[in-house]
């Protein structure tokens, strides 16, 4: 059983709560306790029927708002597949939220009421999901019973849909014809929509091949952390200097030359450890520990490649910003605490480029600063090199995150396009 | 190894807690890690064990004792640290309340559950520890289901929900000021049923409270407890002899036990697999006050 990580995006309206649910209880990952609470507090509140998104608004605020404010997760397994759901905010006051939770996604599922087409809010959603590199997409759109079950509706929504497409980078997309609500094409093939003859959303979810989204030709190894036992009795151990991380990229043997950045200098990989027991090879996203044939100076922050393949050392980084401050604008000059990869940098933003409306895709190269959710192209300038790639090549070692110097919040996310 | 290079869905919840555990080593001065004794702190501990190896434990383990703790829970405790030849630092109730600095509830159900809150930021200050693993999982409690795997804490050991740090990919931002810390929670994506597996996967010994054994047993609330002496039973709360276990370990005056007659872990991932009710909300009497019990005891600093 392997584990797919999946996002939904959605407002309440579009039933993504409801879909949630019916995904949970159909696969009974909700529990009668759970159930009851939420059933005691919509009959409470007066509610008409069982309102499934008391189960996913969790804190406090969301319940009395009744929005979804921060990203919550979910957790649900079939015979073939554990699933983490991350259930992010649709609202354009949380695009932050939505892109910490389509960070680790390898799917998305962007909800569309049928009555309503598409609006400005799925194609943020689609967006942001191609921004944030999600490998697979899900059209899903949801109250086809409210249509009528109309095959003519979801074949205008898939065709302007796939027009707006164009636009973006989606990998692969995959439209299906939902009503949450009543179960059609959730978990079992609806009779509702005979016209349809792709898979339900849950078969889709259960069968999706994903080994080949990572990457697995680039070796990429952040040294996170340098293993060295202080056992000056044991002679096994007295010289055993272990190189911690989790592979960020490419297979990794026994054998295999490797250059370390930023020294240059290549060597061999002796052994590769798992928990103190050797392995035969590494790969994404394995938490491994090499030992090397010869002694050089590494510790963390450094990456280990291949001699013929190797990342960007880059002080020069371009790249699209989110960012996620409310308290501060960035703007060219501001300074910042970079971390990437496992190396902590500071930087200096020498360029707006521009910033991008997230519903129309319209640049405005007029744009001066990048408030709380607003996404832009900036340049950046860094005190060290980092080891990089583009955000495209490699979402571990293209990502990095914005520090504010003073109070240490995380203000900013970085998807680098080209790094120098 | 299979040629396809997947993993399974505990070789991935592995790697992902052992990358948190290296990263915390790394990044902080003083980490400490919560060790109750319960199935979770067991394989969180477990986990730290992997992530060094063949190095110790670079961090010393915390039990926040209630005083009203199961004895198989304290023994197999101290057991499990003597053979990491790790240090233990025991922060307890008893000696807030006795100090002053805890004020021991009363009523009928009574318990140091929030308590505790006092004595763990007392021992985080004390120790001056700038981080602390806990074993909380999202998949227990809806708040839960919202905090970042590392989840900031002010001065006064606070959480703020709605002021939580953007956590995206594998980054994590370590920097606090002085005084504030950061709970991190390497199990953040294992859910009861996984926990149980990889027990089961690794061989791991936990407490025998964990299997199904006869007890004596009072109901409350249609919560099933030990008899014990932390707790005055009512007139009407008659005691009796039952085949129970428990799902989880706590504070022995608000844990109940299940009915259970699952003795091996096979049998106990059978019964958690089959069954239809949430390990909290079987057996803690805690989590019952309102909707927002574990958001509030969060925010106010618990665990």
């Amino acid at each position: 059983m392997d584990i797919l990580r999946f996002a939904t995006a959605g407002s309440v309206d579009d039933g993504k709560s409801t879909l949630i649910g019916r995904l949970l209880f159909d696969s009974k990952a909700i529990f009668e306790d759970q159930l009851a609470a939420v059933e005691r507090t919509s009959r409470d509140r007066g509610e008409e029927g069982t309102n499934l998104a008391l189960l996913t608004d969790g804190l406090r605020a969301e319940r009395e708002q009744g929005i979804t404010i921060d990203v919550a997760y979910r957790y649900f397994a079939t015979p073939r597949r554990k699933f983490i759901i991350a259930d992010t905010p649709g609202h354009i006051q949380y695009t932050r939220n939505m892109v910490t939770g389509a960070s680790t996604a390898d799917l998305a599922i962007v909800l569309v009421d049928a009555r309503n087409g598409l609006t400005e809010q799925s194609r943020r959603h689609a967006f942001l999901t191609t921004l944030l590199r999600v490998p697979h997409l899900v059209l899903a759109v949801n109250k086809m019973d409210l249509v009528g079950y109309s095959q003519q509706v979801f074949d205008e929504i898939c065709a302007e849909f796939s027009k707006f497409a164009t636009k973006l980078e989606i990998p692969d997309l995959t439209f299906i014809p939902i009503s949450a609500l009543n179960g059609d094409n959730v978990v079992e093939r609806s009779s509702n929509m005979s016209w349809y003859d792709g898979p339900s959303l849950l078969h889709h979810l259960e069968h999706l091949h994903i080994a080949s989204d990572r990457n697995l030709i680039d070796v990429r190894f952040p040294v996170q952390y340098v293993i060295r036992p202080h056992a000056s009795s044991d002679p096994e151990l007295h010289d055993y200097r272990g190189y911690a991380g989790q592979v960020a990229g490419g297979v990794l043997k026994p054998g295999d030359e490797v250059l370390h950045m930023p020294s240059g200098f290549s060597t061999r990989i002796r052994k590769i450890e798992v928990a103190g027991r050797e392995v035969a090879e590494a790969f994404p996203p394995m938490s491994v520990t090499l030992l090397l044939d010869d002694d050089v100076d590494i510790s963390r922050g450094d990456m280990i490649c291949r001699p013929n393949n190797r990342p960007h050392a880059a002080q020069d980084i371009e790249g699209m910003v989110c960012w996620m401050s409310a308290d501060r604008p960035l703007a060219p000059r501001s300074r910042l605490i970079v971390k990437h990869t496992t190396r902590t940098v500071k930087g200096i933003v020498t360029d707006l480029h521009y910033r991008i409306d997230v519903n129309t895709l319209h640049r405005d190269e007029d744009a001066t600063q990048l408030g709380l959710n607003e996404i832009g192209r900036v340049r950046l300038r860094l005190t060290q090199p980092v080891f990089a790639d583009p955000y495209a090549r490699n979402r571990l070692t293209g990502g990095m995150i914005l520090i504010d110097e003073a109070t240490n919040t995380t203000v900013g996310t970085v998807m680098i396009t080209d790094a120098s | 190894m299979r040629s396809d290079y997947l993993l399974s869905q505990l070789d991935v919840l592995e790697a992902e807690s052992i990358h948190i555990m290296r990263e915390v080593a790394a990044e902080f001065e003083r980490p400490t890690l919560l060790f109750s004794g319960g199935k979770d702190s067991i394989v969180m501990l477990a986990l730290a064990e992997k992530a060094f190896r063949p190095a110790n434990i670079p961090f010393p383990v915390m039990h926040v004792d209630t005083g009203h703790n199961f004895p198989e829970v304290l023994d197999y405790r101290d057991r499990r640290v003597a053979e990491l030849g790790i240090r233990l630092v025991v922060a307890s109730v008893q000696d807030s309340i006795d100090s002053g600095r805890a004020v021991e509830e009363t009523g009928r159900w009574t318990s140091r559950n929030r308590l505790q809150t006092v004595t763990l930021l007392d021992a985080i200050e004390d120790n001056r520890f700038d981080v602390a693993f806990g074993g909380a999982r999202r998949d227990e409690e809806k708040a839960r289901a919202k905090e970042r795997v590392f989840s900031f804490r002010d001065e006064f050991g606070q959480w703020d929900p709605k002021n939580q740090r953007p956590e995206l990919w594998n980054l994590y931002n370590t920097r606090i000021k002085r005084g504030e810390h950061i709970r991190v929670f390497p199990l953040s994506n294992w859910t009861e049923l996984d926990v149980w597996s990889y027990i089961e996967r690794e061989n791991l010994e936990i407490p025998a409270i964990y299997y199904a054994h006869e007890r004596v047993v009072f109901e409350r609330d249609g919560i099933l407890l030990a008899d014990n002496q932390f707790l005055q039973r009512t007139e009407d709360e008659q005691t009796f002899t039952a085949t129970v276990r428990y799902r989880t370990v706590g504070d022995m005056t608000i844990t109940g036990a299940v009915v259970s007659t699952a003795a091996t872990v096979a049998e106990v991932i059978a019964e958690v697999a089959a069954t239809r009710v949430t390990e909290r909300g079987a057996t803690r009497a805690d989590d019952r006050v309102t909707e927002a019990a574990m958001e509030d005891r969060k925010r106010e600093g618990y665990f």
